[in-house]
């Protein structure tokens, strides 16, 4: 039995397998295409037609306009992939845990520094 | 014939890379966590090993998810970094060992690891990072080194367990390799940290350390972990610990600690520095 068919709930937490690769294969692509300054650029130049190219449906392009990290994990973004849209868009990940988090950026570093302490 | 001299842990993140290019290295936030490798640095500067076998994992860049090894090694004679889309300056490339390589990988299937030999691989930050922490102002031109990238990107995970194994195996091909060479392990990432979802930010100062106590000398004790156990306890990205594993995996001697530095957080990680001796 693979520990995937393990029902256990970690709560906060989706794991990235072969349901979640398959659901976001397109949305990654196009994240992985920001690996390079020509995929950079297409996407600047118009992002619509980008994520009509890579495939992604309609929600997951509403949620890359809008720029919602929970969002785009629960539609099939992998972090290290959303990783590379959120360096686009000027975000890091202090950024992004504290938008996924509902804390203020400040807030999330603090809650690391206390963790770091305790 | 070969030898295996030692083994080092350390995180790879990228904020660890933004800040060696930005010279932050004496910087308040930044400087207990720096502080941690000049011991590290002087141990290699003495035993002058010719190799570097480093387990790291690719955050995508030379693999997407279209193929995805759980094993892959890196059988090339130098190795590129390119732009991972966030803006760090790509390093010099590393050099490669092609024969050490080629022996390891064939006494790996020989042994039931069936892992994918690779003659171009780009190594991103799970890789570079940890050669400008060992080797400062990219003086690593002396060095070869053998990349062991596993999959820590997408379920299903190598166990800790198998981690363990394929260290195991890639000690013994390297202790039957015909060449007087002086080899160290490095075991790259970790240690606790979460990403992604609502639960993002956590980190476990009390796992990480009995990581460090467990990896020298009782690390069949981390590998009762599940993957799932890792993401339970340390995070999404906890299961990093197997490339732990498969370095301390990697060295079969007498293991004594040197070395360690303990500091969190750096970005959104705890980050454990350790210098293991294998004798």
């Amino acid at each position: 039995m693979s520990y995937l068919d393990e029902k256990r709930n970690i709560p906060g937490t989706i794991l990235f397998d072969g349901k979640m690769a398959r659901k976001g294969y397109g949305l990654n692509k196009l994240c992985y295409s920001l690996n390079d300054a020509d995929g950079r650029e297409a996407f600047a130049a118009d992002e619509q037609a980008c994520c009509d190219k890579y495939g992604l449906t309609e929600e997951q392009k509403k949620a890359i306009a809008d720029r919602d990290v929970l969002k785009l994990l629960e539609l099939g973004g992998s972090i290290y992939y959303l990783a590379k849209f959120a360096g686009y868009i000027g975000l890091n990940v202090q950024d992004i845990g504290a938008q996924q988090t509902g804390m203020t950026v400040e807030e999330f570093k603090a809650k690391l520094v206390e963790q770091g302490q305790s | 014939m070969a030898k295996i001299i030692g083994g080092i842990t350390t995180s790879h993140i990228p904020a660890i890379g933004r800040a060696i290019e930005g010279n932050l290295q004496q910087d308040p936030y930044w400087k207990p966590f720096f502080d941690g490798y000049p011991p590290i640095r002087e141990w290699l500067n003495e035993k002058q090993p010719d190799v570097a076998v480093i387990f790291y994992n690719d955050h995508g860049l030379e693999f997407f998810i279209d193929k995805k090894p759980t094993f892959a090694i890196g059988a090339a004679a130098e190795y590129h970094n390119a732009d991972e889309g966030w803006g760090i300056k790509p390093i010099p490339p590393i050099k490669g060992h092609e024969d050490l390589s080629w022996h390891i990988c064939n006494q790996l299937v020989d042994n039931e690891f069936d892992i994918t030999i690779c003659q171009e691989m780009r190594v991103d930050h799970g890789l570079t990072v940890p050669m400008q922490l060992m080797w400062p102002g990219y003086k690593y031109d002396h060095m070869k080194v053998i990349p062991v990238c596993l999959n820590v990107e997408q379920h299903p995970m190598p166990s800790p367990k198998r981690c363990f194994d394929l260290g195991k195996a890639i000690g013994k091909a390297i202790e039957s390799y015909d060449e007087d060479l002086k080899v160290v392990v490095l075991g790259t990432g970790g240690l606790s940290h979460q990403l992604d979802g609502e639960r993002a930010g956590i980190i476990n100062k009390k796992f990480d350390i009995e990581c460090m106590d467990k990896i020298v000398n009782q690390p069949e004790e981390l590998t009762k972990y599940s993957i799932l156990d890792l993401v339970e306890i340390a995070g999404a990205q906890g299961p990093e610990l197997i490339m732990w594993l498969g370095m301390r995996g990697v060295l079969t001697g007498n293991v004594k600690e040197l070395h360690r530095n303990y500091h969190a957080p750096i970005s959104n990680t705890g980050a454990g520095t350790m210098l293991l001796e294998n004798s």
